[in-house]
């Protein structure tokens, strides 16, 4: 599926016919990364987050399935191993360098990603599966992150499993027994540790299956792009090759440039130093934190200090899966016809507010449960369902969008150029010799 | 109907967290450790490198080498380094030969290959260091219930890493006056609880050095802190050589990605 206007797969050798004709993988890929998928012309660099994410997460599986090869998933040489990785493994060290800290580039990526589809509205109609898809992928990671993290059984590995874990077992009645279930005893121990290794290698697989999903579902309606006007015709898109993979794998070399510096000079700067000590059943941590790209949900999760009706713990678990889940129902919360936030006055300032809001939540995530960062994060997990559940929905009705350009080409060309210029220039590649023709 | 389940949701949220907000806390004591406790010195070693970036930075050999002469003199009779053998520390400048005579002067628990008995033999360069105590409890048992920590991650482990355990070494101080210290314990300012059961390990001249570098304790200090990095990042210098490498390749990379990026689109306005 794609606009009438895309380039059409024409084998050219002999052998590419008679496999067009049996197994059609080329024209696949053509079709999905190659000549034969229109794009927008006008996106900006914050569009190249979701190559990237896909990038992160082939390095995971790479360095993932090596480091496999010499783990020990067992609560007496789990640690050890990790150790044995680190010094005798050749370039052991660099994979698991990349290993740990490719999970927080893949965060990063990630979450500039979701915050530039918050931005241009990406999440609307006709586009609301390839946003809810992307939503499975985030609790996905979460879950993988989490489970990763508690592999190398170190203080801050055994004691994030038995916080998190724990938190299961606020649900009235069965949450006890549900705890149980998930940690395969009183505590968590060796059978907490293979399953979460048998689970954290099966979840990517899983990751990749619903991209796959997403990808096939974003190929329908095709990208947004920061002016929010959908594509009307060739002019307003370029094939995604030569065009897009140049400008990707530009942008690709230095989201590499920055994953290297931190994994080759700081690989520990975003580790917490106590999960080098082996984990300690009878020694609690000060202050047991999460990896820092949890710690906003950690924040909303320490944020409800009140029994009101049920208790306090309660409300924090609610909270914490809400603040994500909510995000499914986003396309229906705003109901503003105007995507991108470009052209929302008033939207606009309150997805500013959000993003500060959430690095907030962030820094009170890792700070020790005391006044005044109690208070703070309260009043930031405040704004964060206010924005989503009570501000969003009023601003979408009330608000009155500035002026729109009437298609992607008179955005970029200006409305003169639109109407001199005929539609047909092939010289200029994006021009193409199709006839305009309204998107399906 | 969903504008209304969810203006409902926002509100209740909001609701429950105003009342936690608003709701009154507990009056909390300051804790007066936090007023004694130090950050750790800003130390700088040869391996950190121009300007402290640890970019460029390499191992001083003979300064990794009184490290270890401090280890084995003043730490090893209470702190095991279990992830190091001895193989490893032809890192530190020594030779092949030294290396053995260095294993041969430890014991090994091992197992006589003919009777199958408990024995103890002389160590190879294959063998880790052995630890001072067979387990935590015998170990507990032998500094008034204290556990002297295994060392070869102790600078990972440790938040402000290589500083913190150097000003940890020359932190010994007098307690403020109205200060009481615990009996068995000793005031360091650098220690999370100010008290710490290990006795100062260092005084001057505590270790003779073979080269003639005069033992004081911020000397034995530094040189055992730079050993005990080494120890927890054996591959510190390969890593940095390989970064540079990678970054310089990936910053080549980038340039030709950008003019054949800035080629394929020349003449195409977006």
């Amino acid at each position: 599926m794609s606009f009438p206007w895309a380039q059409q797969y024409e084998p050219k050798t002999e052998f590419t016919r008679w496999l067009d004709s049996r197994l059609p993988l080329p024209r696949f890929v053509w079709n999905a990364v190659g000549p034969g998928y229109p794009v927008p012309r006008n996106i900006n660099y914050f569009y190249n987050f979701g190559v990237l994410a896909g990038v992160a997460l082939m390095v995971q599986i790479i360095t993932g399935i090596i480091l496999a090869m010499h783990y020990s998933a067992h609560v007496d040489t789990a640690f050890d191993s990790i150790q044995h990785i680190m010094r005798n493994v050749n370039e052991g060290w660099l994979f698991r360098f990349l290993h740990m800290n490719g999970a927080s580039f893949f965060f990063i990526v990630v979450y500039i990603h979701i915050f530039r589809g918050l931005y241009y509205g990406s999440y609307k109609a006709p586009r609301e599966v390839v946003w809810m898809l992307g939503v499975v992928i985030l609790l996905l990671m979460m879950a993988t992150a989490f489970m990763g993290y508690v592999l190398p059984w170190g203080q801050m590995s055994f004691w994030g499993a038995q916080v998190i874990t724990s938190l299961f077992s606020a649900i009235p009645l069965v949450g006890e027994s549900i705890r149980m279930w998930l940690v395969g005893g009183f505590a968590p121990d060796n059978a907490t540790i293979t399953r979460f290794f048998s689970l954290h290698y099966l979840l990517p697989f899983v990751i990749l299956g619903v991209v796959i999903l997403k990808v096939w579902a974003l190929h329908i309606p095709g990208s947004t792009n920061p002016t929010g006007i959908e594509v009307q015709g060739p002019q307003d898109t370029l094939p995604f090759h030569p065009y897009f993979t140049a400008k990707d794998f530009f942008s690709l070399t230095i989201y590499l440039i920055f994953f290297a510096a931190v994994s080759f000079f700081l690989p520990n700067a975003l580790g917490h130093p106590d999960n080098y000590i082996p984990a300690n059943p009878l020694s609690t941590p000060a202050h047991i934190v999460p990896e820092w790209y949890l710690l906003p949900f950690y924040a909303i999760l320490r944020a409800f200090t009140a029994d009101f009706i049920i208790s306090a713990k309660l409300w924090g678990v609610i909270a914490m899966f809400a603040s994500i889940i909510l995000l499914f129902f986003l396309p229906w919360l705003d109901s503003s016809r105007v995507k991108s936030a470009s052209y929302r006055p008033i939207y606009r300032w309150f997805f500013w507010l959000l993003v500060i809001d959430v690095f907030i939540l962030g820094w009170v995530g890792a700070m020790p449960a005391e006044e005044p960062w109690v208070r703070i994060g309260q009043a930031a997990t405040a704004y964060y369902f206010a924005h989503f559940l009570i501000i969003l929905p009023i601003v979408s009705m009330i608000e009155t969008p500035r002026r729109q350009p009437n298609s992607i080409a008179e955005a970029v060309l200006g409305p003169e150029a639109v109407r001199a210029r005929p539609a047909s220039r092939p010289a200029e590649g994006g021009f193409g010799g199709a006839m305009p023709q309204p998107a399906e | 109907m969903t504008r209304w389940i969810s203006l409902g949701a926002g509100f209740v949220f909001v609701f429950v967290l105003l009342v936690a907000f608003f709701a009154p806390r507990e009056a909390t004591e300051p804790d007066p450790l936090k007023a004694l406790h130090l950050k750790p010195r800003n130390v700088q070693w040869q391996h950190d490198g121009p300007l402290g970036f640890g970019v460029l930075g390499t191992f001083d050999r003979a300064q990794l080498q009184r490290g270890y002469q401090v280890y084995t003199e003043a730490c090893s009779a209470c702190h095991g380094l279990r992830y190091v053998a001895f193989r490893n520390l032809e890192a530190l400048g020594f030779s092949e030969p030294e290396v053995r005579a260095i294993a041969r002067q430890r014991q090994i628990a091992d197992l006589d290959p003919n009777t199958g008995e408990e024995i103890t033999r002389p160590g190879l360069p294959s063998d880790h260091f052995p630890s001072p105590y067979p387990n935590e409890t015998a170990a507990r048992a032998a500094n008034n219930n204290a556990y002297p920590p295994d060392l070869s991650l102790i600078v990972s482990a440790r938040a402000g890493g290589q500083k913190y355990i150097y000003s940890l070494l020359t932190g010994y101080q007098p307690a403020p006056p109205g200060f009481q210290v615990t009996p068995g314990l000793h005031y360091n300012p650098y220690f999370h609880s100010v008290q710490i059961a290990m006795p100062p390990p260092l005084m001057p001249g505590r270790v003779e050095y073979a080269d003639g570098t005069e033992a004081t304790v911020e000397q034995m200090a530094a040189d055992v802190t730079a050993f005990l990095r080494w120890a927890a990042e054996p591959e510190l210098e390969a890593r940095r050589r390989m970064g540079l490498a990678t970054i310089g390749f990936l910053i080549i990379l980038s340039v030709l990605a950008y003019a054949t990026y800035r080629r394929v689109w020349a003449g195409v306005p977006h």
